[in-house]
């Protein structure tokens, strides 16, 4: 796989061999990799699923799969995506490859605790694989109660525990980065002279370690109750259901914003590289990150607008829904800001992140929609709430983490992806993102609600129109796999640094040395000083 | 404002025009914001696309004033969203006083509607035009959700509480009835029609079914057939208190608190009666929880409603209770 | 393993992603202390579940709670406090490198723990006896029948609540274990113990979670005689 080119300078990948080098692995770099791997897995079994919902969507009858089926393709689906992909994706790749780097560490502060994130990512997988392969879980991916513990007969104990699992690997990959971002600066790497990348990823660490545990007790609670029946859920035991709502999603809301906030730190990366100008307000695109995360922990309730939660509790959730709004914004105004009398390249990270800001403000601008109370009793448990948080998941975070593996691309592997194909696959993704989920704008405004297998003759035109998208999409997707796959053998050689960006991990060979430097990094400079790069040959590829 | 726009579901209810205003004023700001974005980007992105492979762009900074003004005008917008999504839920939220009636149970997978006069309709719901409905609702077994798009409501059908929804339907026609919260199997065929006609067909309609008995009769068929006269008894020489005129009063309950006597505390008092005692009793009712359904329970409620209403129980010739309201 | 300039041979006190043994000691403290917090968040989730269920139904409760031996409930919070105090020993007698102390104060830290547990499962087995333990088999009196549910429902948080709590004095048991092997293997002295200061700090919290929990589950409405 690796050229002579490569071999001869000893790096990470090259450094040593055999699969215990890369299960028994300490380094971060390593571990990075190992985490991309499974969750690509993850994407495409989440993915097919995907792929069957909307073949059977074509149609307003249920002819190609039974009732039962479906409800497990869509539960599957969610689970697979959020926990396994979405989750993890961002900071468990990229932030375990880069977080370091980033601030002249050699490594993260607790490198065997990072590889047991993995294996614990990887064991909470097997038991949701298995409940998947076994018949399934039918509740949805947010379990709501008394359904899935007294009434649903499929596998919710093992995906709950699979699930369960993995929580404790995002909480262990959380407290990692928060310590090593407090501990493992370079000399003369100042808070404000860090990169915006290791700001979100750092923020998105502090969601993780104190939303998380939530989510874990909120399992156990789930379990005792579908096990033991100890009432905690049930109303004929004096319990409350909706209290398991209010318990879940005091979690799996911040967890939205963990699975946002690291793409937003990718995309400040690269608007100010393919600009090469620092990102336009720095220090507000910083604090923003933090005051989503601490808002992100405030609006729960906003799940809960038509769940016989009380008239004020709504009111007060959906205020505070506004504010966390706020600090989105001032991202993609500063963003904007970036590119204007910037030096622009259309390189395909470049185009990633131009799809990311129109997109993300899309599905930004329909968050300010459902978070109206008036309007969200119409379209809550619609497609327009799927359309809502498909635009930021897909159209944001996945958009954001392939512009981040088209960037970075170069650096962990030492060659160039197809410049061609990728900027071809960013196209085709975009249109095809677009057409499979706008039509559910609208279908969603019309009255068509969520999960259901079966519906109305009148909304076939629109299912058509977004079953049409999504085989675009898929396509799409299948493109970056395989040229990716293809560059590590005939890819073009990379340079240290072919883009011409600031960051200490391009001052390091392509690909790193196995402790990231040759000599100890100091920061001397602001972060983003395009002039200290400009000296140097810039290959752009 | 006209009844439909092909994108928007058509408008039945007197809510469904605000609802719909409030969507277009968020669309327009959508777009705005969505144009000036898509716009600038493109803008940019070809005038300051990259000539040269060495050019150093000019650093210029931002400064707060740019960022509060970009942060302060975004929450002042935000906050007129607020305002007017708010007072629309607020008025969604509160019946007029004279709303008619209707009860719904939902279980899996279907839904079970009650008239006050008696009428059961099975996912079917048939209303008069002009007339504000209050849906009291309950679930048998999972959460279910009561959603009509042409009349812009919704609200989760919760087992073990009431939950209550109300619409004054403007436009006779038929529309759909969808459960909205994933309840299993076939939660895609729960799902029904709401017929909103002319006064007089709905009058027609009323004729044509006619039930048993009202549902007021039917909880008092039940309340003697339980035996519950024996300790409930009208003048209050019983070991329980009388329930003449007990509905919408506030109940001192021993221990010092207060409570309204209201449909979930009625229910509540059947099946744990030991929950809320009533000042200067003990407790002396049995628990009726798997001896009554929730339709059972919706038919009692009623009959003490009606209780409420005329103290004095007096039967028309007919033998059948007199009308409501 | 390359070895460049500027990494040290590993060794327990400086491992080689850090630069200073001070380093790799701050790291770790706060590593532990964001743990705890996890753990806190972890905690509070039954906490709350726990706040709703006793303002919904506060009388049920109380009766429930007075059915707890608080006398034993006491005396187990004292044995605990007390291990704490043997701990913090421990952790002196490491900083001052004294491993036959450190060694001594682990093993009572370890047996007081080892009585709370013991003191718990007797407790545990009082509330099997008096059919106080939820399932079918669940009576408790001074309740109506149809409170019965409610009443059930506080002994499912007690159980779950102590349960959690006493696996991680379990957990904590087998931490203090693998202390003291290594301790009388002279592996910790002033310059390195910081294994015992963090395992130290996690028993602290153990504590205090069981000081929150006592008032909670054994203390609504007593009143001194």
């Amino acid at each position: 796989m690796i050229t002579a080119a490569i071999q001869e300078r000893e790096n990470y990948l090259n450094q040593s061999y055999g699969i215990k080098s890369w299960l028994l692995t300490k380094d971060h770099k390593r571990i990075g990799l190992l985490y991309l791997c499974t969750i690509t897995l993850f994407f495409f079994l989440g993915g097919a699923f995907a792929t069957m919902i909307r073949i059977e969507l074509l149609t307003p009858t249920g002819n190609f799969v039974s009732s039962d089926t479906y409800n497990k393709l869509f539960t599957m689906h969610g689970v697979a995506m959020v926990f396994f992909f979405l989750l993890p994706s961002i900071p468990a790749t990229l932030g375990n490859f880069f977080l370091p780097m980033m601030i002249g560490a050699r490594d993260l502060a607790f490198p065997r605790i990072n590889l047991l994130s993995w294996y614990l990512l990887v064991v909470g997988g097997l038991f949701t694989l298995f409940a998947m392969l076994a018949g399934g879980v039918d509740t949805g991916w947010t379990f709501y109660t008394p359904y899935s513990t007294t009434y649903s007969n499929s596998w919710v104990i093992a995906t709950a525990l699979g699930i369960f699992i993995a929580g404790f690997s995002s909480i262990l990959t959380g407290l990692n980065f928060i310590v090593t971002v407090h501990r493992m600066r370079a000399p003369g790497m100042t808070w404000t002279r860090m990169p915006l990348f290791v700001w979100s990823t750092y923020a998105t660490s502090l969601i993780q370690v104190l939303g998380t545990p939530v989510l874990a007790v909120t399992i156990i609670l789930l379990f005792c109750e579908r096990v033991f029946h100890i009432g905690i859920f049930d109303p004929a035991l004096g319990g409350d259901p909706v209290l398991f709502q209010h318990l879940f999603w005091f979690y799996s809301h911040p967890a939205v914003y963990i699975m946002v906030l690291p793409g937003m730190g990718v995309i400040s990366e690269v608007v100010s590289v393919f600009s090469r100008k620092p990102p336009f307000g720095y220090i507000f695109i910083a604090y923003a990150s933090m005051a989503i995360a601490v808002l992100g922990f405030l609006v729960w309730g906003h799940h809960l607008f038509v769940a016989t939660q009380s008239v004020y509790a709504g009111l007060v959730f959906s205020f505070l829904s506004y504010f966390v709004a706020i600090p989105s914004a001032i991202k993609v105004f500063n963003w904007t800001a970036t590119l204007y009398k910037g030096s622009i390249s259309f390189a395909t990270p470049m185009l990633y992140a131009f799809g990311f800001i129109g997109l993300f403000t899309i599905g930004g601008l329909t968050g300010l929609f459902v978070a109206a109370l008036g309007f969200d009793v119409h379209v809550t448990d619609t497609y327009f709430v799927v359309a809502h948080f498909h635009y930021i998941m897909v159209g944001g975070t996945i958009m954001a983490y392939l512009a981040g593996l088209h960037y970075w691309w170069p650096k962990m592997t030492g060659r160039m992806y197809p410049e061609g194909w990728a900027k071809l696959s960013a196209l085709v993704i975009f249109l095809g993102f677009n057409l499979t989920f706008f039509p559910q704008f609208i279908l969603g405004y019309l009255g068509m609600p969520r999960r259901y297998h079966v519906y109305p003759d009148e909304f076939q035109m629109l299912h058509v129109l977004s079953t049409a998208g999504a085989s675009v999409l898929a396509v799409g997707y299948l493109m970056p796999m395989i040229y990716f796959i293809w560059s590590l053998r005939y890819g073009a050689v990379a340079g240290a640094n072919p883009w011409g960006a600031t960051g200490l991990e391009w001052k390091t060979a392509s690909p790193p040395p196995l402790h990231n430097f040759d000599e100890m990094p100091v920061m001397t400079h602001e972060a983003y000083d395009y002039s200290t790069v400009v000296a140097e040959e810039i290959q752009v590829g | 404002m006209g009844s439909r726009l092909p994108l928007f579901p058509e408008q039945a209810s007197s809510i469904a025009p605000d609802v719909d205003h409030l969507t277009l004023f968020l669309l327009a700001v959508a777009v705005f914001f969505t144009v000036l974005i898509f716009g600038a980007i493109f803008y940019f992105a070809i005038r300051y696309r990259r000539r040269s492979e060495h050019e150093l762009p000019h650093v210029h900074h931002g400064g707060m004033a740019l960022e509060i003004v970009w942060s302060v005008i975004p929450f002042g917008i935000t906050m007129v969203m607020f305002t007017w999504g708010a007072k629309l839920y607020y008025e969604e939220s509160r019946p007029p006083d004279n709303a008619m009636p209707i009860y719904v149970v939902a279980k899996q997978w279907m839904w079970k509607i009650e008239h006050m006069e008696g009428q059961r309709e099975i996912n079917e719901l048939h209303v008069p035009v002009g007339r504000a409905v209050k849906l009291t609702m309950t679930s048998e077994d999972v959460i279910h959700s009561f959603f009509v798009p042409a009349f812009r409501t919704k609200s989760d059908v919760v087992p073990g509480r009431y939950s209550t929804l109300w619409f004054t339907p403007t436009k006779p026609g038929k529309y759909h009835l969808f459960c909205a919260e994933y309840c299993g199997n076939r939660h895609s065929g729960m799902i029904g029609w709401i017929y909103v006609m002319e006064s007089q067909d709905y009058q027609e309609w009323l004729n044509q079914h006619p039930p048993p008995a009202s549902l007021a009769e039917s909880g008092e068929k039940l309340f003697n057939g339980m035996g519950c006269p024996t300790c409930h008894k009208e003048d209050g020489t019983g070991r329980c208190p009388s329930l003449s005129g007990l509905f919408g009063k506030t109940v001192q309950l021993a221990g010092g608190k207060t409570v309204v006597a209201d449909e979930a505390y009625i229910r509540e008092s059947i099946l744990q009666p030991a929950a809320k005692i009533v000042a200067g009793y003990g407790l002396a009712m049995p628990t009726y929880q798997g001896q009554t359904t929730e339709e059972d329970i919706l038919q009692l409620v009623e009959y003490i409603k009606w209780l409420g209403d005329k103290p004095e129980v007096k039967k028309q010739s007919n033998g059948t209770l007199g009308e409501q309201h | 393993m390359a070895s460049e300039s500027h990494v040290n041979e590993e060794t327990l006190a400086l491992r080689e992603q850090f630069d200073t043994a001070a380093q790799q000691k701050d790291a770790s403290t706060l590593g532990m202390w964001i743990f705890l917090i996890t753990e806190v968040m972890f905690f509070g989730g039954m906490f709350l579940a726990y706040t709703v269920y006793r303002r919904l139904y506060p009388e049920i409760f109380a009766v429930a709670s007075g059915s707890l031996n608080v006398y034993i409930g006491a005396a187990n919070t004292v044995v605990l406090l007390c291990s704490s105090l043997t701990m913090v020993l421990a952790v002196r007698a490491a900083q001052l490198g004294k491993s036959k102390a450190i060694v001594l104060f682990l093993v009572l830290t370890l047996i007081l723990g080892g009585v709370f547990l013991g003191v718990k499962a007797y407790e545990w087995n009082e509330k099997f006896v008096e059919h106080h333990i939820p399932g079918p088999a669940f009576h408790l009196e001074g309740v109506a029948p149809d409170q019965q549910g409610h009443a059930q429902l506080f002994f499912s948080l007690y159980f779950a609540m102590t349960g959690l709590h006493a696996l991680h004095m379990v957990i904590g048991a087998g931490l203090l274990g693998m202390l003291i092997w290594q301790a009388r293997k002279e592996r910790f002295s002033a310059e390195y113990n910081t294994p015992v200061d963090l395992i130290g700090l996690y028993w602290h919290f153990v504590d205090i979670i069981w000081i929150f929990l006592f008032p909670l589950l054994y203390l609504i409405d007593r009143h001194m005689k």
